[in-house]
């Protein structure tokens, strides 16, 4: 296959940026996107160019870290797939690919196709855990849960915190984010003790950093490489009006 | 001076060893900890958890991650389980069984108080990974299941869906930034350790350069944890992350830190075959599969008719055939090093001739198409994904792939290096799995180190040590920086041909070929004579293009690759002394008769730890004797 490319470069965070045209040669079908982007990228090396500076790691669809925007959309354009599991033979030959960074106001630049998502580590801090010690855990099985239980929060925890979401979304919002972690404790008992406190830090958090709100687009779920449900938002709504009309905190 | 190998195993029968030592170590005042200063490099299951606990304890904690973020470290893509000795399913397990599973599946080359504290501990990490929330699966009544797992005759492994480590990672990762928001920990992402700083004999420090701004940075504590993975990406493909590298325990190594067993690598069974030469890892699937699947080849050489025509009397299903006890569950090295006589022996599938099935077609009849969705669904998608074909309706096809490193820094019982202040944790040291690691005892190490083995002994070294407060303005920092500095300027100073990753593959393959899942004699010689040429040429001819003020991933990988060409020479080094076979360390000149590995307890029974002496320099050997008083040395037999 061959593909032309046009490729986000941006030296730095106060730098501007452009679209740059490459052209992909001899590209295998079994290629993933990310070793496509390898391949330009040697070539660019052997010519002494800077190569495209892009985030990727495990390349096995659950660190997280791989976050490109393709053809306008978050991780490319099919359903439930992270950037680095996307497949050359996705596309046609002759094809041109728009390749562009998540793109928030939360998620400054860092480099060409890499952002800036400490933000959502600092959600995390607001309210993400349990606190619970090392040391302090009672028997593993002295809490049951039901089997349904378990399997919807492991639906919500499956998040690789990637922020397609926040890119999919016209608002730029961390809701299906944020909703995720806090269906996944708000639905265990041993997220109970901590849950109005967690639905309301994790929200305002997530204000703080600049994220919007949610007005219903359903984009994320449609973006969400874990395909991770906007019912967690409906949850997260509950468990916040929750948190402000019934908690005694 | 000769350096002497102390493992400071305590004394006393060995269920009471670490109950005792845990007694005798010095304790840190509660008040006194916030005075303290720990580094703690790597985020993964072995750093996320220490630098949690020591926080919650009082301890000053500073943290590095390589990723943008500590929850990417690569422990999240274990896929499988945890393994703990809860023996819930009532079927015979205990802290014993799995005790001695775990030096028996070592194939006798862990130390045995090492692993025994390992077995002791696991049933309190399953405790407190519950506690945290992570949602492992669970039966309808309520109870946590478990399942069985490769090595093992019970089912010990506790797991969520095939995203274990995540789970686990995402719980620890939690715990730390509970502590990141209570100020007691600072965290500093995108940070790549590139020197160790060592004064007065201890480790005080480190050196490290921030990945987005290039900035060469030093900061200084009373201890250093190394918590930074194995190595695998020595050979270019492996199931590693892309950043996987061993330059954090190098240059500790390179400043004292002895390396122990780097022989020792697992080659995992159950891994997507390799599609072509732009290939740039390797995907593994769960081996939990093989709980379910079923491997085959074709009875006949060069079978190539599609597997769903080929009569069950004209398949060979080896593994059930020649270990009928353990069938598929048979332990990593001896899976994969079946995998690959059949491939020898022309009998491989799939275009390439270089892959095996792995079949469900038996499962989904035994246990209907949505019981298998809900065990394994998301590996069925990944594979679907990756090769375009539905393991629901035509058998997987595996090959085996570099997965973990079973060497490492050596450490003693408290997890310290040769270097006092110095610890190392998880798959970056080299303690408790011998020479092959059973599955689901990865997590369970990382953890283990994490939580519950170094919050105690890292206060025993403090409480013990005299150590002046020094800051990154001392001396030595400079004289590190200035290193790191000379290191980045040489790199990009070349300006040569061949890119990194052009080295990368060349390496790989050299490794893959005579150091990989078996070796001999003559191929490890070879190996080494053209590590060291191609190492010279790397440092006339690779072209690293870009500048050293700011993200520049060609840098950053140019100077972990130059680190793997002098790991590599020493993994073939220690792979050619060690003139025996066990585990994942198969030399082809000490087998059975029937092709399985031979040990030789009489001259090997020690943890080979090399001290380092020079670049393209004969490192020294030292030796830990490995005694085993209480697991009776055994041919490992799995039939």
């Amino acid at each position: 296959m061959k593909l032309t490319l046009k490729v986000w470069r941006q030296k730095g965070h106060n730098d501007k940026g452009s679209l740059v045209e490459y052209q992909a040669k001899d590209v295998s079908p079994d290629m993933s996107f990310l070793e496509m982007l390898d391949v330009v990228n040697e070539g660019l090396i052997k010519k002494g160019e800077d190569a495209i500076a892009f985030d990727s790691d495990c390349r096995e669809g659950i660190c997280g870290m791989c976050s490109l925007v393709i053809n306008g959309k978050p991780h490319g354009p099919e359903l439930g797939t992270a950037t680095c599991q996307l497949h050359m033979r996705t596309f046609s030959d002759g094809d041109t690919i728009v390749v562009e960074p998540f793109r928030a106001r939360a998620f400054p630049p860092v480099k060409d196709l890499a952002v800036d998502r400490s933000s959502f580590d600092r959600i995390m801090q607001a309210g993400g855990y349990v606190s619970v010690n090392t040391g302090n855990a009672p028997e593993a099985n002295a809490n049951l849960i039901s089997h349904h239980t378990a399997e919807k929060a492991m639906d919500a925890a499956a998040c690789i915190g990637c922020g397609a979401c926040v890119a999919a979304c016209p608002n730029a919002s961390a809701m299906l984010f944020v909703a995720a972690k806090v269906s996944q404790y708000a639905l265990l008992p041993q997220g109970q003790p901590e849950r109005a406190k967690r639905a309301m830090a994790m929200r305002e958090a997530m204000d703080d950093e600049g994220f919007g709100n949610c007005s219903n687009e359903y984009a994320c779920e449609a973006a969400c490489p874990k395909d991770i449900k906007v019912e967690n938002i409906a949850r997260l709504n509950r468990e916040h009006l929750r948190a402000m009309i019934c908690s005694d905190e | 001076m000769t350096l002497k190998l102390d493992g400071k195993v305590p004394e006393g029968p060995i269920e009471k060893k670490w109950d005792n030592h845990k007694f005798n170590l010095k304790l840190v005042n509660p008040a006194n900890k916030r005075k303290y200063d720990i580094l703690v490099v790597g985020t993964g299951l072995a750093g996320a958890s220490a630098a949690a606990s020591l926080a919650e304890l009082g301890y000053n904690v500073k943290v590095f991650c390589i990723q943008d973020s500590p929850r990417r470290a690569h422990s999240i893509a274990a896929q499988g389980g945890i393994n703990a000795a809860k023996n819930y399913p009532n079927d015979g397990d205990s802290v014993w069984r799995l005790f001695y599973d775990t030096v028996k599946g070592g194939d006798f080359r862990a130390r045995e108080a090492n692993v025994y504290r390992l077995a002791q501990v696991s049933a309190s990490i399953i405790d407190q990974c519950v506690a945290q929330g992570v949602p492992f699966a669970r039966e309808y009544g309520g109870t946590l299941s478990n399942r069985s797992f490769g090595g093992a005759q019970v089912s010990r492994t506790f797991y969520a869906r095939g995203q274990t480590g995540q789970q686990l990672l995402l719980g620890a990762y939690s715990a730390l930034m509970r502590q990141v928001g209570l100020g007691t920990v600072e965290m500093y992402p995108r940070r790549e350790m590139l020197e160790l700083v060592v004064e007065d004999g201890a480790a005080r420090g480190i050196v490290c350069r921030d990945l987005t701004t290039g900035k060469v940075e030093s900061y200084a504590g009373h201890a250093v944890l190394l918590c930074t993975g194995g190595y695998g990406n020595v050979f270019y493909l492996s199931t590693n992350a892309a950043s996987c590298n061993v330059s954090a325990t190098w240059r500790a190594h390179k400043h004292g830190a002895l390396f122990a067993n780097p022989c020792y690598t697992q080659i995992h069974p159950t891994c997507i075959p390799v599609s072509g030469d732009h290939q740039s890892k390797l995907t593994l699937m769960s081996e939990s599969l093989r709980n379910d699947g079923r491997v085959w080849v074709p009875k006949k050489k060069g079978d190539k008719r599609s597997p769903e025509t080929i009569p069950e009397d004209e398949r060979d299903y080896y593994l059930e055939r020649k270990y009928p006890s353990f069938g598929n569950l048979v332990p990593r090295d001896v899976a994969s090093r079946n995998a690959k006589q059949m491939i020898d022996d022309g009998k491989g599938v799939g275009e390439t001739g270089l892959s095996v099935y792995l079949d469900f077609s038996d499962a989904i009849k035994r246990l209907g198409l949505d019981k298998i969705k809900e065990k394994y669904g998301n590996l069925f998608d990944m594979y679907h994904h990756i090769t375009a074909e539905d393991p629901y309706k035509v058998p997987m096809r595996i090959y085996p792939a570099v997965h973990y490193t079973m060497g490492g820094l050596w450490v003693d019982y408290n997890l310290m290096t040769t270097i006092p202040g110095l610890f190392c944790l998880g798959e970056a040291n080299f303690s408790d799995h011998g020479a092959n690691r059973l599955g689901a005892s990865a997590l369970m190490q990382g953890l283990s180190d994490g939580y519950f083995v170094l919050p105690y002994t890292v206060g025993d070294y403090i409480a013990r040590t005299k150590l002046e407060k020094i800051d990154g303005s001392h001396s030595e920092f400079a004289r590190s920086e200035a290193g790191v500095a000379e290191l980045t300027a040489r790199l990009l100073g070349v300006q040569g041909h061949r890119t990194v990753d052009w080295f990368h593959r060349r390496l790989g393959k050299i490794m893959w070929d005579d150091c990989g899942m078996s070796r001999t004699a003559v191929g490890l010689e070879s190996a080494i004579g053209q590590i060291r040429e191609l190492r010279e040429e790397y440092w006339k001819d690779v072209k690293v293009a870009g500048s050293a003020d700011d993200l520049n991933q060609s840098l950053e990988k140019a100077g972990r690759v130059a680190d793997f060409f002098e790991l590599g020479e020493l993994m073939c080094l220690d792979a050619l002394h060690r003139k025996e076979s066990c585990g994942g360390h198969f030399r082809e000149e000490y087998q059975t008769p029937d092709g399985e590995a031979k040990r030789d307890d009489q001259n090997y029974s020690y943890a080979a730890a090399w001290e380092f002496k020079g670049v393209g320099k004969e490192p020294e050997l030292h030796k830990e004797p490995l005694t085993f008083e209480n697991v009776h040395l055994a041919e490992r037999n799995y039939a």
